[in-house]
């Protein structure tokens, strides 16, 4: 365990909510300063969060920077946190594009900038709680909290049809999740009156039970991820959103689904897993084949960078249910991998719709020569999201198939054809929008300035790292994916055994 | 045969007494005070007095008027939840009243006569002294559900109440006396004592059937749910607010005492946990399927009302240790959350307007961001969302549910949950999602103010109400466990 009795992951929760308080205790007219202080909240979460990766110990199978306090005490429900390899990056995730998110909306958002600032914040603290609680009402609490903020963040800043995307995003996800809830108290009660993670996973669940509790679990992820055929709001919220609304969706809040099946649905569940495994994997499959299908007919770029969101989490979720710890392990590193790239996808996407109001392929065209350096960034971006040798995106995708491909030849080509698919959506767009003659409505496009700039250039940066050192992460992830995979398919072939 | 001389002891039934003198002393104070919202905070003198003695006397159970009555803890948690009912409603009135030009001392009395007999129907153990609360509680009520003279509404509102609720007195009485003519008793457990010793009686049956049907239409359970819309809607919000969380938890109070006291070890059990159960599910479903539609938010409420009546019946239904705490601790969420929310609704009416539709919430974060605020956090955990109080509420009474083996209840009370998300946000999109000036205002008179949104009248006393019942919400949805150990500390005498 680490050497620090300091409660780290507690501070880190507890910072932005005390940001959002600050900002709300501000007067309304100095938005400047709400920006500033909201932002310096997001850059110091950023930094608190930079020693769990730092003070991590690969070698220490379990959770690291664990604290566990009474909660619920009549009931021995209780406050537990903690990261290991799984968690540990998507917690650096979100508070890089937290920051991220709040600076590039600095001139984006003019009105109520104090309620706006305020929920970000919140929403910050409700996703890192879903990434560290380990016990089980306490990440059920998160989970649902963090709908509220986005759900506000997008019906209120967001595009014209935002209420009706800001709707159905909260429904789809609530109504997906209420199952949940009921398997959770079934699963509580069944394990004696506990809902603390690591004890659940040692105690004895009957299989048939299994498969009820894996099948009401899987579908508030599956909702959350999305799978096919369960993703419509998925497009209507990424589009409707206020770009920084956008970031987070696809940055993390996206990857809060195919989180759950690896930290609670497969190692709870393991009896259940091969039962669900081959229809969750094809549902991946046909999310992977649609979504870059259907991005490849969109004319509005945020859209097509929407249903890519589709396509690349199908990769994830196809990794994960591969069940080999190669696939996984790439299944982890996608995840980082997806919201960076498409985070920065929308962010630049977002910077071309603050200067023309319009996210149509065809109003633009030859925008390279007005706007060098929007356009470098979007073909590495691009690049990244294709899946380019040398950048991030390879890594996990290759991972991830190379996985894959020892479980399931099929599965693994349909995939690659996927990717086939990716690389033509992307560069169709690249094409469209960058090179070509220059439509003369663009000939005032300013290129972009120095916070753009700023806002732009850790993600890039972080391409390249993964892309060229994935050992910096993979060394960091593959123990606690092992342990996992290992539990899952130890406990099967036991259950095997026992049924012959 | 020497008369025996019953044991008073009056000091077990202390909390209901206070409140009774603080009402006979607003009476006797209105005759002499001119600025009527004294009378108010001297109610409110009351209720905190009672409250604070209520915690004194501590969960030790105590018997009074020979068995009558009693003071356990079960009946004290009861108390904290009516006088906190009744604390925010003297506080919201205070303001509502003045602003409706409605103000009177006899309104605080009454107030509080209602409340004493909620607190006694919490500590009756005898059918005879439930019916005595049950009384004290609705005719108070009757009265204040018409104290907007006014307005037709109101009185029709009066009306209804009123004559429905005679009804339901009626049908409880035939059902107490049923059970006695084959009890030989009315005393809960005297009848909990025949029953359990082997023995049966149709009408005995018949007998339970009808006082359920009686507290079913005090806790605005299907099928005895009707009058509540037009009740809720057509009350003075100050008296909606009271009533929608008082009349609900007394009948629940005595509802369960009944049930679990008089027929728990019975031949009779099964059914009616399985009554419970279906009452449960039919009460939620339609409460939410009605409140869908609507488009005044205090109809909408009286709707959602009927909804919550429906998941608390679950904790009934469970008829166990936990399905009782959590029905204790869901009143005391309802209790903050729904009176938040109707205090509100109060602040937004205007002067002499009694209609409160969704349009009246468009923008109002940008008008004023407080109330929008505490809006949204009283919807939010209406609808069970964590981390609110209301989201634990369901919790404890569907764990309870699971527990008793009715996980397919706790299923569709989640999925009811759901349900109720679609409205409840209704109100939340209008105040975040949509501009003031989307709509003009219905008044023809105010053309002046065509363009400007109609001034919100925060007062003092209506704002402590509105960040008190936010806070709790909040702080309560945070910090649960308190109030889940105080629960579980309060079992039935």
């Amino acid at each position: 365990m680490n050497s620090m009795d300091f409660p780290l992951l507690s501070l880190l929760l507890a910072l932005p909510v005390a940001g959002a308080i600050l900002v709300a205790l501000l007067p309304r007219e100095r938005t400047e300063l709400v920006k500033g202080v909201a932002f310096a909240t997001c850059v110091a979460a950023l930094v608190l969060s930079l020693p769990l990766y730092f003070n991590f110990q690969p070698g220490v199978t379990g959770f690291q920077f664990e604290e566990v306090t009474d909660w619920i005490p009549g009931l021995n429900i209780s406050y537990h946190v903690g990261v290991d390899g799984i968690s540990l990056f998507l917690v650096l995730l979100t508070t890089l594009l937290s920051a991220v998110a709040v600076l590039s909306s600095w001139t984006a958002i003019t009105e109520q900038v104090k309620e706006y600032m305020a929920l970000m914040l919140l929403m910050e603290t409700a996703m890192l709680g879903v990434f560290v609680s380990l016990d089980l009402f306490l990440f059920y609490v998160f989970w649902e909290a963090s709908l509220i903020p986005m759900a506000l963040l997008i019906g209120r800043w967001g595009g014209t049809r935002r209420i009706y995307a800001a709707i159905k995003f909260f429904l789809f996800t609530m109504a997906g999740s209420a199952l949940m809830l009921v398997a959770t108290i079934v699963l509580y009660l069944w394990g004696g009156g506990t809902s603390d993670l690591p004890k659940l996973l040692s105690s004895q669940i009957p299989a048939w039970l299994q498969v009820w509790l894996f099948a009401a679990f899987a579908l508030a992820f599956a909702v959350k991820v999305p799978l096919f055929p369960l993703h419509t709001w998925l497009p209507a919220a990424h589009v409707e959103a206020p770009t920084a609304g956008s970031i987070i969706l696809a940055g993390v809040l996206l990857k809060m689904g195919a989180y759950g099946y690896l930290r609670f649905a497969l190692p709870l569940f393991p009896d259940a897993v091969p039962l669900f495994a081959p229809w969750l994997s094809i549902l991946a499959l046909i999310g992977i084949v649609y979504g870059a299908l259907v991005a490849l007919a969109q004319e509005d770029v945020k859209s097509l960078v929407a249903y890519s969101s589709v396509a690349h989490m199908g990769f994830i979720v196809l990794g994960t249910f591969a069940l080999t710890p190669q696939a996984v392990s790439g299944a982890v590193l996608q995840m980082v991998n997806h919201g960076l790239s498409t985070g920065g996808l929308f962010l630049l996407v977002g910077v071309l719709y603050e200067r023309r109001h319009t996210r149509l392929l065809k109003d633009y065209g030859g925008i390279w020569v007005k706007a060098p350096i929007f356009g470098s960034f979007f073909i590495i971006t691009a690049l990244s999201s294709v899946g380019l040798p040398g950048m991030n995106g390879f890594v996990g995708e290759f991972t991830i198939l190379l996985g894959t491909f020892r479980v399931n030849v099929v599965y693994a080509a349909i995939a690659t054809f996927g990717i086939v698919l990716a690389a033509w959506y992307l560069l169709v767009a690249v094409r469209r929008l960058l090179f070509g003659p220059l439509n003369p409505a663009n000939t005032d496009l300013s290129d972009m300035n120095a916070r753009e700039i700023a806002v732009m250039l850790p993600l890039v940066v972080f391409f390249f790292v993964i892309g060229l050192f994935p050992n910096l992460f993979f060394q960091k992830i593959n123990p606690a994916v092992e342990t996992m995979t290992s539990q899952v398919t130890q406990t099967r072939a036991v259950a095997e055994m026992s049924n012959e | 045969m020497p008369i025996e001389i019953p044991t008073l002891n009056f000091i077990a039934l202390a909390p209901p007494l206070i409140v009774i003198g603080t009402a006979l002393l607003v009476l006797l104070f209105d005759l002499a005070v001119t600025d009527k919202r004294v009378l108010g905070y001297l109610g409110l003198v009351g209720v905190v007095i009672a409250a604070g003695v209520s915690i004194a006397m501590g969960p030790r159970p105590a018997t009074t008027f020979q068995a009558m009555a009693i003071s356990d803890g079960y009946a004290l948690f009861f108390n904290l939840v009516f006088l906190a009912t009744a604390g925010l409603s003297i506080l919201i009135a205070i303001d509502y009243l003045e602003r409706h030009d409605l103000q009177r001392g006899e309104y605080y009395a009454l107030l509080l006569f209602s409340a004493s007999g909620m607190m006694l129907m919490a500590a009756a153990t005898d059918l005879i002294v439930v019916f005595l609360g049950l009384e004290i509680m609705s005719v108070a009520l009757y009265i204040l559900a018409g104290f907007n003279w006014r307005q037709l509404a109101s009185a029709e509102a009066a009306m209804k109440y009123f004559i429905l609720g005679a009804f339901a007195s009626a049908f409880f009485l035939y059902g107490a006396a049923l059970t006695y003519g084959a009890t030989g008793t009315t005393n809960l457990n005297q009848i909990g004592l025949w029953l359990s010793g082997g023995n049966s009686d149709p009408m005995a049956l018949v007998g339970l059937g009808l006082l359920l049907a009686g507290f079913a239409f005090k806790v605005a359970a299907v099928p005895f749910q009707w009058w509540t819309p037009d009740v809720y809607q057509g009350a003075p919000t100050s008296v909606t607010a009271f009533m929608s969380v008082g009349a609900k938890g007394a009948g629940f109070a005595a509802l369960i005492r009944v049930l679990r006291s008089g027929f728990g070890d019975s031949a009779y059990s099964a059914d009616w946990a399985l009554a419970a159960a279906v009452l449960a599910v039919l009460t939620m479903t339609f409460g939410n399927l009605a409140a869908l539609p609507q488009k005044d938010v205090k109809r909408m409420l009286g709707y959602s009302s009927i909804a919550h009546a429906g998941y608390i019946l679950v904790g009934v239904a469970a008829a166990s240790e936990s399905g009782v705490r959590g029905v204790l601790f869901y009143l005391l969420a309802y209790a903050f959350m729904n009176v938040g929310a109707f205090a509100v609704a109060s602040a937004l009416e205007r002067r002499g307007e009694f209609s409160t539709t969704q349009r009246d919430y468009a923008g109002l974060s940008q008008r004023e961001p407080l109330l929008a605020v505490a809006m949204t956090v009283f919807m939010l955990s209406l609808t069970g969302m964590p981390p609110l109080v209301g989201f634990w509420g369901k919790l404890f009474v569907f764990r309870a549910a699971v527990e008793a083996g009715m996980s397919w209840l706790a299923i569709v009370g989640v999925i009811n949950s759901a349900v109720s998300a679609f409205y409840y946000l209704g109100v939340v999109v209008q105040m975040y999602m949509r501009a003031p000036a989307e709509y003009s205002p219905r008044l023809v008179g105010e053309e002046s103010d065509a363009k400007k949104p109609a001034a919100v009248n925060l007062e003092v006393a209506i704002g402590t109400a509105v960040l008190l019942a936010m806070l709790l919400t909040v702080v309560l949805g945070l910090w649960p466990g308190p109030v889940a150990s105080l629960v579980t500390m309060m079992p039935l005498g």
